[in-house]
């Protein structure tokens, strides 16, 4: 856009493999830039917070209700894969922080690495929840394909709740537990798969040489964003998981 | 003490440079205006939208009315009534209500006020407004689809059972909320970051503190409801069971859920219009704030309460005694933040040099409906008179005296104060002191019968009533009319006054706070040179009576 006359801010690059960074015209110093872009992206992290805070509310509260329901049910899940899954995302908050730190030392290959190992945890983590899913499928606890079949005013079953084996059947509704498992891990889920293209955009910037000493906001924005997600897995673990 | 003046040190700063040009006419096109990161511009964008949303909440309004002229009901059978109050109420609160002040007249004014040349984030602003839009498309396409008869609150079970488009508007209300939150993001970095120099939080005007309060609750509280209305959409796609009581659900979990939101929401809606009636009895009384860091420190302080008050929505529902105990005491404490303002406006005003200019008309109409407005919510917050008068009309009469009389009539306070600055012409005055006369009237002979007919126990949301009731329903439905005719008056010599008006002043009203110092209407980045400010705020002895006396260009 048109700037009127005024002179922006450049950033050089610190090598011939990077390119300058140029400070949005109305800011005047980068410093400026930087610390308003971060208060802002902290901001929105807190709105993720109080988003999920609805989700936790929810659990709590019928965690209280039914008690027994959210033992059983907790007991359905595999907490070995659950542990795994927690192990992946850990590694990977840690390979984005040095991501972080690579792109501020300006070091282009070793950013573009290890936001790369970042992204296969994201995978592995997907691929890992994939089978549990399944498994839940298998079991009659979340059977996917009736998902959105109609609810039936009539006989009140629900079609995508089967309880195959018949082990929630002695506890008051059984599908509650695994109602909210499923959109408490599927609106993570979803986090993790926008976080995993957040990194990839990231890496092609990286590509292009736009992050280094100079200029390196949106990686780090972007880290803040994948370790709220890997945050939010942490308080999901125990209370899906373990609790029960 | 010495005097408080707010000024600015800056050279010449009425005089655009030669050839200079203003925002309106600097680019044109389409693309100039849709891919605007402008501050001005997206708000401009903003006040046309919000407007149009105003105009279909208002029409909607009018046809309830009308159908309410018989006791059987005139116009509708109960199914399509229950469809267009719900459509009054979904369309005035979360298109017009809540966006309406910030996203125009603040994305306006803010970083003017602050001396700034943009909003810290504006793609986030353009997407904010985008969203916004799309927020809009989905609410019409919700009612092509069938349309929503839920009330505008989405009570479960209700909402999961009705057969209408309850997904398609709750998803428009998720993407609605996300544009909230991304304005009230973006208006707290910029108070933050972009402050001129010399513009301590002491110096800002009291407009700025009531964006900076209300940001703080559409990025706290907005979330809240975004996960409601996700939930329900859900629970209707799928039946998780958590509002639905056949699946073990509880539907009180839905009406805390909606409130924790919506209450704190209420102040999203009110404290901008706050902002805008501070800034306006300083400048038409040309006088500082009476009590400046009280109203801006109770600005924070309703924001803070507002999040503990949920329940007094809820006296009927079902909650403990003693959680009722705790939100009738603290509905009653928030009144207190609430009364300084008041009591600050009235002292501004007191002895000042008024001058009953057209914003300073809806300005002492505010003052008036205000009063009444909060006064009856701390009637409602009483635990036993609100067992009497829940989901009467009374509530509906005390909410319509703060979000209609108070609200929409501080928004059009504050577009006729800055009308002159955003576009550098005015209105015809003796219209507007005219059309501001009708408003207040209109709306007063609209709600002051609600307030009878409710406190003898006429219920809200009912398509019929008992000839006992039909006085007050026709004084109510008559009063509409008029307040149609005031609205209907005001759109037209607003927007006449865009093809004929007269050259407004550089400093229209005589303000010293930035946004009047800047040029009229600002250029592209507002100042033509960085402002310093070394005065302190709403300081009149600093005022250059040339501004006063010079046309726009």
């Amino acid at each position: 856009m048109s700037h009127d006359g005024h002179h922006s801010v450049v950033i050089p690059a610190p090598g011939p493999e990077f390119v300058p960074h140029t400070v949005a015209h109305h800011f005047d110093t980068p410093v400026q830039e930087f610390q308003s872009a971060k208060l802002g992206f902290w901001l929105f992290l807190a709105t993720e917070i109080l988003l999920f805070g609805g989700l936790f509310a929810a659990y709590f509260y019928y965690h209280e209700v039914y008690p027994e329901t959210f033992r059983l049910g907790g007991q359905q899940l595999d907490w070995k894969l659950g542990a795994i899954n927690t192990t992946v995302l850990l590694l990977s908050s840690w390979t984005m922080a040095m991501g972080v730190r690579s792109a501020q030392t300006s070091q282009k290959q070793k950013t573009l690495m290890f936001c790369g190992l970042t992204v296969v945890g994201a995978l592995a983590f997907m691929v890992i929840k994939f089978f549990e899913y399944k498994a839940k499928h298998e079991h009659g606890f979340v059977v996917f394909s009736e998902l959105f079949a109609p609810y039936d005013q009539a006989t009140g079953s629900l079609a995508w709740f089967k309880d195959y084996d018949g082990v929630m059947a002695g506890v008051p509704h059984g599908h509650l537990f695994f109602a909210i498992y499923l959109t408490m891990t599927a609106i993570h889920g979803l986090h993790v798969i926008i976080g995993a293209g957040l990194i990839l955009w990231i890496m092609v910037g990286a590509a292009k040489g736009r992050f280094h000493n100079g200029y390196f906001l949106p990686v780090d924005l972007v880290g803040l964003y994948w370790h709220l997600v890997d945050l939010i897995w942490i308080f999901l673990f125990p209370l899906l998981y373990l609790v029960p | 003490m010495t005097t408080n003046v707010p000024v600015i040190d800056t050279h010449a700063h009425h005089a655009p440079e030669a050839g200079g040009t203003n925002y309106l006419n600097n680019r044109s096109g389409f693309w100039s205006w849709a891919g605007t990161l402008d501050h001005k511009r997206i708000g401009l964008m903003y006040l046309v939208g919000v407007s149009i949303a105003f105009l279909c909440g208002g029409l909607f309004a009018l046809l309830v009315r009308l159908h309410l002229w018989e006791p059987k009901g005139m116009l509708f059978d109960n199914a399509q009534y229950n469809q267009i109050f719900t459509l009054h109420g979904a369309f005035m609160v979360f298109l017009f209500v809540i966006p309406a002040i910030p996203g125009s007249l603040g994305n306006m004014v803010l970083p003017l006020m602050l001396g700034a040349k943009d909003v810290a984030l504006p793609r986030l602003n353009l997407l904010s407004f985008y969203l916004w839009l799309t927020g809009a498309v989905l609410a019409t396409l919700a009612i092509v689809l069938g349309g929503f008869d839920t009330g505008w609150t989405f009570y479960t079970p209700y909402s999961l059972y009705t057969q209408q488009a309850v997904v398609t508007i709750g998803l428009a209300i998720f993407v609605l909320g996300f544009s909230s939150i991304f304005t009230g993001l973006n208006f707290i970095v910029t108070v933050h970051k972009l402050r001129a120099p010399g513009l301590t939080w002491f110096r800002m005007p009291l407009f700025v503190w009531a964006l900076y309060a209300t940001s703080l609750l559409q990025v706290l509280a907005t979330p809240v409801l975004g996960i409601t209305v996700l939930l329900v959409a859900f629970e209707r796609l799928y039946h998780i069971g958590i509002f639905d009581p056949r699946l073990g659900g509880d539907p009180v979990l839905f009406e805390h859920f909606f409130w924790f939101y919506s209450h704190p929401a209420v102040y999203i809606m009110v404290l901008p219009a706050f902002g805008i009636i501070s800034e306006l009895v300083s400048v038409h009384s040309r006088k500082p704030l009476f009590g400046y860091k009280l109203i801006a420190f109770s600005s924070l302080a309703i924001a803070i309460i507002s999040f503990l008050v949920w329940g007094h929505h809820m006296f009927t529902s079902g909650q403990s005694t003693y959680a009722m105990f705790a939100f009738s005491f603290l509905t009653f404490f928030v009144a207190i933040p609430t009364a300084i303002k008041e009591f600050s406006w009235v002292a501004t005003i007191w002895k000042g040099s008024i001058a009953l200019n057209s914003p300073m008309l809806y300005t002492l109409a505010f003052l008036i409906i205000f009063a009444i407005g909060g006064l009856t919510g701390v009637i409602l917050g009483a635990l036993n008179v609100d067992i009497h008068l829940h989901d009467t009309y009374f509530v509906v009469a005390h909410f319509h005296y703060v979000m209609m009389g108070s609200i929409a009539l501080a928004f059009f306070a504050g577009l006729h104060h800055w009308w002159p600055k955003m576009f550098g012409v005015m209105y015809d005055e003796f219209l507007a002191k005219i059309a501001c006369a009708i408003i207040f009237i209109g709306f007063n002979a609209t709600f002051l019968p609600q307030f009878i007919m409710g406190s003898r126990g006429m219920p809200r949301r009912y398509a019929t009533y008992v000839p006992d009731y039909a006085p007050y329903h026709a004084a109510s439905t008559v009063g509409v009319i008029i307040l149609t005719v005031g609205i209907g008056m005001m759109v037209f010599y607003l927007v006449a006054s865009l093809f004929q008006g007269k050259k407004a002043m550089q400093n229209q009203w005589g303000g010293v706070t930035l946004d009047w110092l800047c040029p009229t209407p600002p250029p592209l980045e507002n100042f033509d040179v960085p402002p310093k400010v070394v005065h302190e705020v709403y300081d009149y002895s600093t005022l250059d009576y040339q501004s006063m006396q010079t046309p726009v260009r």
